[in-house]
């Protein structure tokens, strides 16, 4: 077990070596367009990380997760509009903003179990999409263009693709390093206990209720950041951000790569957005393959990518 | 007055036409214990036989009895080739593999129809207006759409409560391998009724069809107001989903027509224009928060523990 040189630790280094050097290849080849995806790759594997941290430890699907990443969208959006162009100001707004929004959706949903809570955080997300569609000042349905990205004085030039996408990768493991140190500490426990049997945790005397809350505004949080760092990327929020297909996508992302795994997320990200690029650039039906391949994986693959890897002998 | 009447009345038919959706969800989590987001993508290929099939023959009634036929065998096809593989798996891997299948059938639905949607057009004599009180004149063909979904949901009733189908899919719905194990084809009864929900979805479909112009897609809207629906009655519960389906028509659709008046009164004309539209949106979304921070397990809760 404590083989360091398994098959999936050798993917895992592979992967992570790709993406450190990525810039390097891509300003040697001049391919400019691979960093463009990656950066939104990695943006979306840490969204897809925050949803793990709930979902795959925590036991709560959410199904309206994606309406962090449109919260953290707007409020940088929002803020440069306004004439706050300073990253100092709307980061922290941002997450600030997506924390209050999952504490009071958390406080209300986690009420419910199974079913029922997936469908009630998919109704939160669908009433702050109709918020977002009405925010006539702010672009309404078509959306806001933004002019300028975050800025953060002479500390780091987030209009330079290279700088930035180091800046999201960075962030992306720091998310996962504080998610390793959520899961393995008594909070993550006490949560992975809840998912596996909440009565019984209750009956020795844990209030999981405000255990569950927490670990639900903590992936709010991050994946305002997340929503932060999209609306800098695509230099434009809309909508359609936070639209139920978008959650529908982080899912996706996290059962493909490996729910409940801390790598999951991530190389679930990068193998369905890279999926989704060489299957549309073979065909315009792709989604045609992608559909029964994602059946696929959930009758055949249990665990995704990385518990495939997980069973492979060195 | 008229006008209230009127919407209450559209109100009705799209709450009816919810419940059309809604009862095979309901019936499907119920007994099969399956969530299946791509109920929606049967509506939507209803709406697709019924304008392929008009466009053929000229026929509607025709057309439509052909199109409930032919979606009643897509969903039982569906049944046997992926959905049978689902039962007894996690809620999680039901909503990702019929996330999946959402996809497929979106796709499928663009190769062989194409991009642009389609019109139906209706025939001469649901085309009109009907008086339903003296001097007050409503769309034929709406009021058909009401009677049919109300003879359905009767038929619906009947088939549950008092036919040996309806026996065997309740007690299906309570302890399956019992009811196997007493010598009843449990697998031939799933597709049966996962082919009837399906049936019931695409009927809703191919009745819109002539209303609305039909597209790609344009089951996932109205497959989240079917959930809506199913949760705010109560998961498994038919009953439930009528009375819930009533509600959230009746309240989108006047929502909808009267909150810009309402707000008007107390906003400026143009900010309240501007966003009535986004709050008679989420009025029904409102609701189903509400109940479920009241009643955790919807109006109509199903014990069957």
């Amino acid at each position: 077990m404590t083989a360091l040189l398994t098959p999936r630790n050798l993917v895992l280094a592979v992967l992570l070596i790709f993406l450190a050097l990525l810039p390097v290849y891509a300003a040697v080849s001049g391919n400019v367009f691979l960093v463009i995806l990656f950066t939104r790759i990695i943006i979306l594997a840490m969204a897809a990380t925050s949803l793990n941290l709930i979902m795959g430890y925590g036991g709560m699907v959410s199904f309206g997760h994606a309406v962090y990443i449109g919260l953290g969208g707007y409020a940088v959006g929002i803020l440069a509009q306004e004439g706050f162009p300073s990253g100092f100001v709307q980061w922290p707004v941002a997450l600030l903003v997506s924390a209050f929004a999952s504490l009071i959706i958390g406080a209300l949903c986690l009420r419910t179990r199974g079913l029922y809570f997936i469908m009630i955080t998919l109704a939160f997300a669908q009433l702050l999409y109709y918020v977002a569609v009405g925010l006539d000042r702010y672009g309404g349905d078509d959306g806001l263009t933004i002019y300028s990205r975050s800025e953060f004085a002479d500390l780091i030039n987030t209009s330079s693709k290279t700088q930035f996408y180091y800046l999201c990768l960075a962030l992306l493991l720091a998310v996962i390093g504080l998610t390793w140190r959520i899961i393995n500490s008594r909070f993550g426990l006490v949560v992975q206990g809840s998912r596996s049997n909440d009565r019984r945790m209750r009956a020795i005397g844990f209030p999981t209720f405000r255990y569950r809350l927490t670990c639900f505004v903590i992936a709010g949080t991050i994946c305002g950041l997340a929503g932060a760092l999209l609306a800098n990327h695509t230099e434009f929020v809309s909508p359609a951000m936070m639209h139920w297909t978008r959650s529908g996508d982080l899912i996706v992302m996290v059962v493909l790569g490996g729910m409940g795994s801390l790598f999951g997320p991530l190389i679930g990200a990068v193998a369905l957005l890279v999926l989704e690029e060489t299957l549309s650039s073979i065909t315009e039906y792709w989604q045609i393959i992608l559909g029964p391949l994602l059946l696929l994986v959930v009758l055949f693959a249990r665990g995704g990518i990385d518990g495939l890897l997980a069973k492979v002998r060195a | 007055m008229l006008l209230f009447l009127e919407q209450c009345l559209n109100g009705l038919q799209l709450g009816l036409l919810l419940f059309l959706l809604a009862a095979g969800l309901t019936l499907i989590f119920g007994i099969m214990d399956l969530v299946n987001l791509a109920h929606g993508s049967f509506y939507m290929i209803g709406a697709y036989f019924a304008a392929t099939f008009t466009a053929l023959t000229g026929n509607f009634i025709f057309s439509a009895i052909a199109a409930f036929a032919a979606t009643l065998l897509v969903g039982m096809v569906v049944e046997v080739i992926a959905m049978r593989r689902l039962y007894g798996r996690d809620h999680l891997d039901h909503v990702l593999g019929t996330f999946g299948l959402i996809l497929f059938f979106n796709e499928l639905v663009r190769l062989v129809w194409g991009p642009a949607g389609m019109n139906v057009p209706l025939p001469e004599w649901l085309n009109g207006h009907f008086p339903i009180l003296p001097g007050v004149e409503y769309p034929t063909y709406r009021l058909a759409i009401i009677l049919v979904t109300l003879a359905v949901a009767l038929f619906l009733y009947i088939l549950v409560m008092r036919t040996r189908i309806g026996m065997l899919i309740r007690a299906g719905a309570t302890n399956r391998e019992m009811v196997g194990a007493l010598g009843v084809n449990i697998n031939l009864l799933y597709t049966l009724v996962f082919g009837l929900g399906a049936a019931l979805a695409g009927l809703a479909g191919l009745m819109q069809a002539p209303i609305l112009t039909v597209q790609i897609g344009m089951g996932e809207n109205i497959l989240i107001l079917a959930f809506v629906v199913i949760i705010i009655g109560g998961i498994g519960s038919i009953r439930g989903a009528f009375i819930a389906a009533l509600l959230v028509g009746l309240i989108d659709t006047v929502g909808r027509s009267f909150l810009p008046d309402i707000l008007r009164l107390l906003l400026s004309g143009r900010s309240a224009s501007a966003i009535a539209p986004a709050i008679s949106s989420m009025l029904i979304y409102l609701l189903m928060a509400v109940v479920l921070v009241l009643r955790p397990e919807g109006l109509f809760p199903v014990s069957n523990k």
